[in-house]
């Protein structure tokens, strides 16, 4: 009996504890929204590298839906791509082994604000640098350099951006910036975006866009899981990937440019780039 | 459609693997939520003035708005502001929010369903308000409270798949991950989840009946 | 603070959203009053066949995900020859899972008339049919309107699971300006003010309902 009513007591305070905890945080969050938007991100980013040596352990979001970037086998449970090799690259750089890594998965979408939030310590998963996420995110060099261009069925007419038409439908995933290309070129189409490439291609294999349209990089990889499909060869844009860190880590950019020109010089990159992409690197 | 191709034994555990994270957040928001709907639930019944109806205010908001938006909300909005949490919790915190007032708006009329005038009995032999709501009226308002809460419980087992939006790796997404290889698994594995969301929802609404049969 | 010129800027992406979502909203709501009054009374018919069928309906779809029969319309249909746009697949999933729901709220209804009004009916002559079109039913609705009114509320928020198969609703739209500005948190802000809009009258009306509805009693 007693035992009943001190469980019940410490429950109810329980309960009004974790209330009041929500909302505070209500309240913390609201006040922030006034000035945290520019805030002090410098202070925010510094010390990642720190950061990874005392876990002794680096954490980096990368795709789990793109064939040869980033895949995530159901079968054995792996993923396995060219972003993974980079990561891998990077831990051995710091850490000194390359398998003390911990992947996470992201999308176009969710990748900036996970960085942002501290989840990750880098985003290695096909991104363009632009100006705009250069407002948001610091990026190493080119590790990749791509273009965009479409995936289309075996035996359609299409062949590059000339033979988009108007009442064409093109699919393609939230956030990226294929997306705000093909609607600059080729203002005509109707653009249907989704949540990630891999609903994205649903969408096209069950007949709901005439092509689907990114970075060739990603595309030959669906064309390799599919062989119904084709990437088209034109390229109509300059996709330079890079690996996007914290606002105002230099430290850690630095430790990333200086992996990424050593790789290229000792033949590394050239092996991994081969091992995906089939071919060598463009010069 | 290929039956055989999409029901691998890897497949499978996949999918069961994606199913046990739905269990969990399932399991943590159900904690969560119907602990503060209770406190909410209770706060409101008892008209104090101001937090009655302010917490009123926020329960109407939030009732009437999509899940889905609130998902969207605790993961890429929250961090906007400094509150930062992975998948996992940003998903659990949606639901809670978002059940909590579902299931305090449950609470409040459970226990506005107890007669007045056991309250004014309990009152006039010699309990004190406070006693009377957690040894009176909780414990009956509880009671009949079952269809309703194991029936929103039931919705939030359903609305967990909402998470796929963010990737989150629960049932759908694990099943969307499958239907990516081959449009022929797409029929298959969605039966598949089907019934795996129809076994564990169609045993809690059975208990619920069972619940209610013992106590009418 | 709010920015609102992140409002302004893409007003014609929300209230194109905006229109896209009170669209589906109301027609799954007619679509699934009438299949779910369909399965009510087959639930209830003693046919036993057609009873089997509407449990059977009503018991799994009630029991699964919205998001699930969604999908199903739009990327499991075409796996079987059948390709709908985004918009009509997302609004017949939403009619399918909301007609379960509103099956077991009208079957309610019409369990709520005393039985001896069907037996009067039918011992004065009208069918089965007739006793339903005739008695039951006019007198079931009006038991069922504020329910129904819940359900609708349901619907509005519901269609939200359109912007996730690129079905041009609000969701989807508020969803696409968060992505594209980074401005997220005021973005979503916006798209519940939306929301509300629609669904903050609705409920107050219900709730007007059910209380005109417990004083005449």
């Amino acid at each position: 009996m007693k035992a009943n009513k001190l469980w019940k007591k410490v429950a109810g305070m329980g309960l009004v504890l974790m209330l009041s905890a929500t909302a505070l945080a209500g309240c913390g969050g609201g006040s922030k929204t006034e000035g945290g938007a520019q805030g002090t991100p410098a202070a925010a980013g510094a010390g990642t590298l720190a950061k990874i040596k005392e876990r002794d352990k680096l954490v980096v979001g990368v795709k789990y839906d793109l064939n040869l970037f980033g895949l995530k086998d159901p079968a054995t449970g792996n993923v396995e791509g060219f972003d993974i090799d980079i990561v891998k690259a990077i831990a051995k750089k710091v850490l000194g082994d390359e398998n003390k890594i911990e992947l996470k998965e992201v999308t176009s979408k969710t990748r900036i604000p996970m960085l942002k939030n501290g989840e990750i310590d880098a985003i290695i998963a096909t991104m363009t640098i632009t100006e705009d996420r250069k407002k948001e995110v610091d990026f190493s060099d080119v590790y990749f350099l791509a273009g965009q261009s479409f995936l289309v069925k075996k035996d359609s007419s299409i062949n590059g951006l000339k033979d988009m038409q108007k009442g064409m439908k093109i699919v393609t995933a939230k956030g990226s910036t294929s997306a705000k290309n093909i609607r600059a070129s080729a203002p005509d189409v109707e653009v249907l975006e989704f949540e990630n490439y891999a609903e994205a291609f649903t969408a096209l294999k069950a007949g709901q866009g005439d092509a689907l349209t990114t970075d060739n990089a990603l595309l030959y990889g669906m064309a390799k899981q599919d062989p119904n499909y084709r990437v088209t060869e034109e390229t109509f844009t300059e996709e330079p990937y890079g690996i996007a860190i914290s606002k105002g880590d230099a430290e850690f950019v630095k430790t990333v440019n200086d992996l990424l020109k050593e790789m290229k010089e000792n033949g590394e990159y050239d092996k991994i780039y081969e091992k995906w992409i089939g071919t060598k690197p463009k010069k | 459609m290929d039956f055989i191709g999409a029901y691998t034994p890897s497949h499978l555990t996949f999918l069961l693997e994606g199913f046990w994270v739905t269990l969990q957040v399932a399991f943590l928001s159900i904690v969560f939520s119907f602990s503060i709907a209770i406190v909410v639930g209770v706060l409101r019944y008892a008209k104090i003035p101001g937090v009655s109806q302010v917490l009123g205010t926020i329960v109407e908001l939030i009732r009437n708005l999509p899940l889905l938006l609130i998902i969207f909300f605790t993961y890429f909005a929250l961090p906007e502001v400094g509150i930062k949490m992975d998948k996992f919790w940003a998903a659990v915190l949606a639901l809670v929010i978002f059940e909590a007032a579902m299931l305090s708006e449950i609470v409040r009329s459970g226990l506005n369903s107890v007669e007045k005038g056991q309250i004014e009995a309990a009152r006039s032999s010699g309990l004190s308000y406070v006693q009377t709501l957690w040894h009176v009226v909780l414990p009956q308002a509880l009671r009949r409270m079952v269809p309703p809460i194991v029936s929103q419980f039931i919705s939030l087992l359903k609305d967990t798949s909402l998470a796929v939006v963010i990737a989150l790796p629960e049932l759908m997404n694990h099943a969307q991950i499958i239907n990516g290889r081959n449009v022929n698994y797409v029929i298959p594995t969605f039966l598949m989840v089907a019934v795996m969301y129809f076994v564990v929802n169609y045993a809690l609404s059975v208990v619920s009946k069972r619940l209610e049969n013992k106590h009418a | 603070m709010i920015d609102f010129s992140i409002l302004f800027d893409h007003m014609d992406m929300y209230l194109e959203g905006f229109w896209n979502t009170l669209q589906a909203s109301l027609l799954a709501l007619v679509g699934s009053f009438a299949l779910g009054t369909l399965f009510a009374i087959f639930r209830i018919s003693p046919i036993r066949p057609l009873k089997w069928i509407a449990t059977v309906y009503v018991e799994f779809v009630r029991n699964i995900p919205l998001i699930l029969v969604v999908f199903l319309f739009f990327v499991g249909l075409p796996a079987i020859g059948i390709v709908l746009e985004p918009f009509i697949a997302g609004t017949l999933g939403l009619t399918v899972y909301t007609a379960a729901f509103i099956a077991e709220t009208i079957r309610a209804g019409i369990l709520a008339i005393p039985k001896g009004q069907t037996e009067a009916a039918r011992s004065s002559g009208l069918t089965y049919g007739q006793t339903m079109r005739y008695i039951i039913l006019p007198q079931a609705i009006k038991v069922v309107i504020p329910p129904m009114g819940n359900q609708f509320i349901n619907l509005v928020k519901n269609s939200s699971v359109l912007g996730v198969i690129a079905g041009l609703d609000l969701m989807y739209f508020g969803d696409l300006i968060a992505a594209d500005t980074f401005v997220t948190f005021d973005v979503y802000i916006f798209v519940a003010v939306f929301y509300l809009i629609l669904t903050l009258p609705l409920s107050a009306f219900v709730s007007y309902l059910e209380r005109r509805l417990a004083g005449s009693r």
